[in-house]
């Protein structure tokens, strides 16, 4: 991490970061530039080394702020319609902390509309676009963040990993993207999705600033009681002997560079001498169908409170209370929204709950069962985030379910709540990136940052 | 599994919203196929296993019943909502 000293200035850090940030316009990264606020911080933070005074870990960093968190800086959207007007009146847990430590956010980075989606296509303010490939998707739900860091033009940013959403575009840009352990972060402040697999994590370009923000951001909190007892300041990095490959996620469904990613990868740790073993874990083909439906559930429920009546948008079409609800709703959403809200009410009502929302918790049993198992053969495991690098833009959207298979490899992560990070792997012949990802059981958060290593070469990026 | 049109409507409506006639058609065939592919799942033997609903490991956390300062003034919240009045939010009449 670059941060201010006596010879850098916060000022020059973050005037750079603005400027990089206008010349990327066209790809459509950022829903907000912060610039009057940042500059006012980045100048505070100058005086206050100008006077020799503290001025935290990431002084003078500027920083991308996923459109989900809340901030007092700029309208907190989701990039959603319906919350277009909302100006937060708290900041997230993650921010305070972030700014504590001197990180100035200067820009807020678009999403796909409350958090739904695997290409940034879903946001009300238009797709971002990959960070090498104009005509190519950024990833999602968290493709502006991914991209802000891919190029260069802040030295982190944060995100939001429901079922994949930090994972696979940093996969898709070629850059470090982490979501630890379910509890790790607090989700305070955060625009609820699923409440039981939301996950806040980063996007870096190194795994050493991975855990700088770790140290940071992790630990319990108050305001969210499902935050975990402090454990990653504690950690201590342990030896790692058993790397797993799960073989049902090696077939032709998967796109031929990727499994050479995977082979490659799998080459070089055994040169380094670690042992590789094969899995067997047969409910994880279950986990996509498992995954939409436990999340819309969640999103049903989640999105009922947006009413048109407390915050954000309502519709001026409506002549009475039913209609600001309905109509407020009825424009305020995207058709995915809508989608998922629907599943979810669907697999919730009498008549299916059984088969479906009740089914799909036992079978969540079995997948964390299955990683259990796992972990008590093997260290950590290595698979492929998604079945291909980064698609074109319009490929998917208008096809749910082939976008939903996007998720196939990143969603059981979630159903088990491990902690799994993106690392970067080389590219295609056309130069797209790609991207794998490590696995490990719960709270080996800070071993497998520092295991990441390992798997580094030149090639990569 | 076929979704007829009142379905969806049915599910718009325990969804709270209004769809436009040209989304109706639209989502009832991306509903058909999400449903076809997450009915894969009954092909799951899950008999006699739990349901797991967190993944936080804690049973409860207890605190005195106590109301806490909230960060947000009643004014910064009040200034959220389209119209209000005298410190309240305002809607059409219900009755």
């Amino acid at each position: 991490m670059k941060i201010a000293d006596k010879t850098t200035s916060a000022v020059s850090l973050v005037k750079e970061a603005l400027e990089k940030a206008k010349k990327y316009e066209n790809k459509n990264i950022f829903v907000f530039l912060n610039e009057e606020n940042a500059l006012k911080r980045a100048k505070e933070i100058d005086e206050k080394i100008a006077r020799g005074e503290e001025v935290g870990r990431l002084a003078g960093v500027p920083y991308a702020l996923k459109d989900n968190f809340l901030s007092k800086e700029g309208r907190t959207t989701a990039s959603a319609h319906i919350l277009e007007p909302f100006e937060a009146p708290i900041n997230s847990t993650t921010v305070k902390k972030l700014e504590n430590e001197g990180a100035i956010m200067i820009g807020r980075a678009n999403l796909d509309a409350f958090a739904h989606g695997s290409s940034t296509e879903n946001s009300y303010f238009g797709p971002t676009k990959n960070a090498k490939d104009d005509e190519r998707v950024a990833g999602g739900s968290s493709g502006g963040s991914a991209v802000s860091v891919a190029l260069d033009i802040v030295q982190f940013a944060t995100g939001t990993d429901t079922g994949g959403s930090i994972r696979q575009p940093a996969s898709f840009n070629g850059i470090y993207g982490f979501k630890p352990t379910y509890g790790t972060i607090s989700r305070y402040g955060v625009v609820a999705m699923a409440s039981s697999t939301d996950c806040i994590g980063f996007f870096t370009k190194s795994t050493e600033d991975m855990d700088l923000l770790m140290e940071i951001c992790s630990g319990q909190d108050e305001n969210d009681l499902t935050t975990l007892p402090d454990y990653y300041i504690k950690s201590e990095v342990k030896k790692v002997q058993k790397i797993g490959i799960i073989k049902d996620f090696d077939n032709e469904k998967v796109a031929p560079e990727i499994r050479n990613a995977l082979k490659n990868k799998v080459e070089l740790l055994k040169s380094k001498g670690y042992e590789i073993v094969d899995l067997e874990m047969p409910a994880l083909k279950y986990a996509l169908a498992v995954y939409y439906i436990v999340v819309p559930a969640e999103v049903a429920s989640n999105l009922s409170r947006y009413d048109g009546i407390r915050y954000g948008f309502r519709s001026e079409e409506a002549k009475n209370l039913d209609e600001i609800f309905a109509k407020s709703r009825g424009e305020g959403f995207m058709s995915e929204n809508k989608r998922r809200i629907m599943i979810g009410n669907f697999v919730l009502s009498s008549g299916f709950y059984d088969a479906y929302y009740l089914k799909a918790q036992k079978a969540r049993t079995k997948i964390i069962e299955e990683y259990n198992n796992a972990f008590s053969k093997v260290d950590f495991i290595l698979t492929p985030v998604s079945p291909n690098p980064a698609f074109k833009l319009g490929e998917k959207v208008n096809d749910p379910v082939s976008m939903y298979l996007e998720d196939v490899m990143s969603v059981p992560i979630n159903l088990a709540g491990v902690p799994s990070l993106t690392v970067p792997a080389g590219k295609t012949e056309e130069g797209l990136p790609l991207g794998l990802q490590l696995v490990g059981p719960r709270r080996s958060d800070k071993t497998l940052l520092s295991f990441a290593n390992e798997l580094k070469e030149e090639s990569d990026v | 599994m076929k979704i007829t049109r009142e379905e969806i409507l049915h599910l718009a409506k325990l969804s709270n919203f209004k769809l436009e006639e040209n989304e109706i058609e639209s989502l009832g065939s991306d509903l058909e196929n999400i449903i076809g592919y997450i009915s894969q799942l009954n092909e799951l033997d899950t008999e006699g296993v739990e349901p797991t609903y967190q993944v936080f490991e804690m049973e409860n956390v207890w605190r005195e019943d106590e109301i806490k300062k909230q960060e947000a003034t009643r004014e910064e919240l009040l200034a959220l909502t389209s119209e209000s009045v005298q410190d309240q939010i305002k809607v059409p009449k219900v009755l």
